[in-house]
């Protein structure tokens, strides 16, 4: 890599670790004035991450931020914007209520007499900031007024009000339609042609290519490699971004797939997803790939009966099943466990033993009342064939560790006993150790009959234990990949719509 | 020993033994157990509508209505009485008409998704017209009712008045669905956690719905004992009486998060207001101290509950494990 400028931003040797988890180890990271550095990787490969210690919302355990040569500290997030480093999240962050002109203002607005705000010298301001940008907004207009893309053009000229020197952009075109992306590459333009140094993060190939000058790699929480666009081909990144030694044991499982348990035909949601089709069989694994958003929960929500399908059918065994709320769902055979077990898993202020039983009061109860030693022997039942850990099963479930909670919430499930179960990113946030512990009774609840499905974007997980693989992206399946084609690049290929080449 | 002194409620329990024994220093006779039984009559009221509040802001919503659907249906139990129906006839139209006017407070949180603390303001003002419009403004005196439809409450049956004992049973069975019922367990699931909730098969909507029906039923029958016992009806008896039953709530320990709390509790905070009000009187405190004493012991109530409900942060340090 040839140096012809010193880069505007440096990270280097930075780490960082959460409980159990170790999102950044030794990564680095380089921002160049008035040109545009793709971030690459998979989910979980510590982008967020990055960004947050970039805005300053994360500190880091080791490493150094230098901008132009000094060595700097991003104690908080004014820090960093002091600094010059903003970003343009997923989800932008602006006040709704707020006139456009407040937005970019806020914090910083020009002062009149007396120190108060100086109204129509700020509606000025924005009113030039906003055409520097070639957006023709009223600066008085309330943000909630605006579109996504319009509100995307009030954070960058809110960047540009504090003088921003590094822009990030996190996946700023995923809720874009095609013609606001093309007005967002050619604001990205002028905003390289100011000088700005853009850091942008995206999973779709075809934009990186279209606008990006370098690229970085990450992989858990690693840095692979760095260097310029017009070195590099699609085929080496996507090596890159997952071309990994698979490190992680899974469990050795006999394939013992048997009849048929789920159907699902033309399932189709107006605005999720559309014509979604496939076949469970008993001890079967099935693994959901796919990018974030790409429409994979939402399904799954659907079978449970959370959302309800515009068209298509579900047949259960041989019986055409209508899931019209959870309960049917539950009453079926179908369970859920969701992706985040805070909100939608663990009932905190319960305790043990009345979570496990929470959905199946019904079986537990006669002629209206509980019957309490019934409930007690179904608690301890489930929760010992789960190994929990717990001084008494009258604890608090919002004393547990997050390992335990979610030994809980599946226990719960278990109870119900369930045909059909769908483990939505069951390893997502737990240490190592008890991932394998997951997987291990993943398998074990395959070899026993049960039809698992197991939503994942973690690529070795994915490979590592699921009999077939449905891919899907943007609300469709893009691809059913079944033994030999069950590979990395043809997983990530699919799930980002890459045409076969070379 | 330890978990004892830590609930809530022996706490509470405590604070009121505490009262009681700071009032007998200055006034021996209050304390007597004649006497005691008489404030608890004078509170079965409070504690019956503490309890339906109570249900209503375990699922996370709160009834600002209580007092007016205590109202109405004691207007029309009146009314009823007037026109010469028979008592258990009335007793059975105000349960029916508070689990109604209940049911209306549910399906708008329910089905129109209105927060509930603006759709009981709203229902509340609308259920005190009602009671203009059907009465003409007039009052229901002593002298219109007949002498069974005021007895009732009053009479003694083994040395307690007929209120204590509807307040005991309401206890009773509230005690049995809240612990021991399917829908109990729900009300507490749907508070603590509308989302899991939903993943678990419950009906977020359907249980806050049977919440405020079993408020409006609990305020309809105080309706009726509330105009037998005082012997009056008109448009503002029990005016603001809805932020003493939500006081006696949040005194018990019943998080308005949703989610926590037990009938314990809500019995008594009810007892510890009614305590208060009955014995300042008595002590010689002004009405303007009683009230400073009530709204003292709410905000003590809550800051205690934030205490306890604060978490107490990861524990890093190994050697700390053991201390905590």
């Amino acid at each position: 890599m040839t140096h012809d400028k010193a880069p505007v931003l440096c990270l280097s040797g930075i780490s960082k670790s959460f409980p159990g988890v170790r999102a950044l180890s030794d990564v680095q990271l380089e921002l160049h004035a008035g040109e545009v550095t793709a971030l690459i990787g998979e989910n979980g490969a510590g982008k967020s991450t990055i960004v947050k210690v970039l805005t300053g919302i994360y500190q880091p355990d080791a490493g150094t931020i230098t901008v132009d040569g000094a060595e700097m500290r991003f104690d908080t997030a004014d820090a960093a914007a002091r600094a010059g480093v903003t970003a343009i999240h997923q989800e932008t962050v602006l006040f709704d209520e707020l006139s456009v002109a407040e937005n970019i203002f806020l914090g910083h607005a020009p002062r009149g007499r007396f120190g108060l705000i100086d109204r129509k010298g700020m509606e000025a301001e924005a009113r030039a900031l906003l055409h520097r940008i070639g957006a023709d907004l009223d600066p008085r207009l309330a943000l909630k007024e605006l579109g996504i893309a319009s509100k995307h053009l009030v954070a960058i000229a809110r960047a540009l009000s504090i003088d921003a020197r590094v822009v990030i952009m996190d996946e700023p075109t995923a809720a874009l339609s095609h013609k606001e992306i093309h007005e967002l590459y050619e604001l990205v333009e002028r905003l390289k042609a100011e000088g700005k140094a853009i850091l942008f993060i995206s999973h779709k190939f075809d934009e990186i290519f279209r606008i990006a000058d370098r690229y970085t790699v990450f992989r858990d929480g690693q840095f692979i490699g760095a260097g310029r666009m017009k070195d590099v081909t699609e085929t080496q990144l996507v090596q890159m971004m997952v071309g990994r030694s698979v490190d992680q044991i899974f469990p050795k499982r006999a394939h013992n797939i048997g009849a048929p348990v789920l159907t699902v035909s033309g399932y189709s949601h107006p605005t999720e997803f559309e014509d979604v089709g496939f076949t469970l069989h008993r001890g079967e694994i099935l693994g959901f790939y796919g990018l974030v958003g790409a429409g994979r929960s939402e399904v799954m929500q659907a079978l449970f009966g959370i959302t309800r399908p515009s068209k298509g059918a579900c047949r259960i065994g041989e019986d055409v099943a209508v899931i019209r709320s959870t309960a049917d769902a539950i009453g079926r055979g179908i369970v859920y466990v969701p992706e985040d077990r805070g909100r939608q898993g663990a009932v905190k202020g319960l305790p043990i033993f009345q979570n496990v039983t929470l959905p199946s009061l019904g079986r537990i109860s006669r002629g209206g009342f509980l019957r309490m030693a019934e409930e007690f022997k179904l608690a301890r039942d489930y929760t010992q064939r789960l190994d929990l850990r717990a001084a008494s099963l009258d604890q608090d479930v919002g004393l547990l560790s997050g390992g335990n909670q979610q030994k809980v919430v599946i226990a719960k499930w278990l109870a119900t006993k369930p045909r059909v179960i769908i483990l939505d990113e069951p390893t997502k946030g737990i240490d190592i150790g008890s991932k394998a512990a997951v997987h291990e009774f993943m398998a074990e609840l395959a070899a026993e009959g049960l039809a698992v499905i197991m939503v994942s974007s973690e690529i070795p997980e994915i490979l590592g234990m699921s009999d077939r693989v449905i891919v899907m992206r943007e609300g469709r399946i893009a691809a059913e990949l079944t033994g030999s084609e069950m590979t990395p690049e043809r997983l990530v290929r699919a799930a980002a719509g890459i045409e076969k080449a070379a | 020993m330890n978990n004892l002194l830590k609930s809530r409620e022996a706490l509470l329990a405590l604070a009121i033994l505490v009262l009681l024994a700071v009032i007998a220093t200055r006034f021996p006779a209050f304390i007597e157990p004649r006497n005691l039984a008489n404030v608890f009559n004078d509170t079965s009221p409070l504690i019956i509508l503490a309890i339906g509040q109570m249900v209503v802001i375990l699922t996370k919503c709160i009834d600002l209505s209580v007092a007016a659907t205590l109202a109405l249906c004691g207007m029309v139990a009146a009314m009823l009485n007037g026109a010469g129906v028979p008592l258990p006839l009335i007793l059975l139209a105000a349960v029916v008409l508070g689990a109604v006017l209940g049911s209306v407070n549910g399906l708008l949180v329910w089905k129109v998704d209105i927060p509930p603390i603006v759709v009981t303001l709203g229902t509340m003002t609308i259920y005190r017209g009602i009671i203009f419009l059907i009465s003409d403004g007039k009052w229901i005196n002593a002298h219109q009712m007949t002498a069974g439809f005021k007895d009732l409450p009053r009479a003694e049956l083994f040395g307690i008045h007929v209120m204590s004992w509807i307040a005991l049973a309401v206890i009773a069975a509230a005690v049995v669905l809240l612990t021991r019922t399917p829908l109990g367990r729900s009300f507490y699931a749907v508070g603590g956690n509308p989302h899991a909730a939903v993943y678990t098969g419950i009906n977020v909507g359907r249980t806050q719905f049977v919440a405020f029906v079993i408020s409006g039923a609990l305020a309809g029958l105080t309706g009726y004992l509330w105009v037998a016992r005082y012997a009056v009806a008109y448009v503002d008896i029990a005016g603001g009486f809805e932020l003493d039953v939500v006081a006696a709530c949040v005194i018990g320990g019943i998080a308005i998060a949703g989610g926590a709390g037990t009938i314990a509790g809500a019995v008594l905070g009810a007892l510890f207001l009614g305590v208060i009000k009955n014995a300042l009187p008595v002590v010689g405190i002004s009405p303007f101290w009683q009230l400073a004493i009530s709204g003292s012991a709410i905000i003590l109530a809550v800051a205690f509950n934030a205490r306890q409900g604060r978490s107490r942060g990861r524990i890093i340090l190994k050697s700390a494990e053991h201390r905590a």
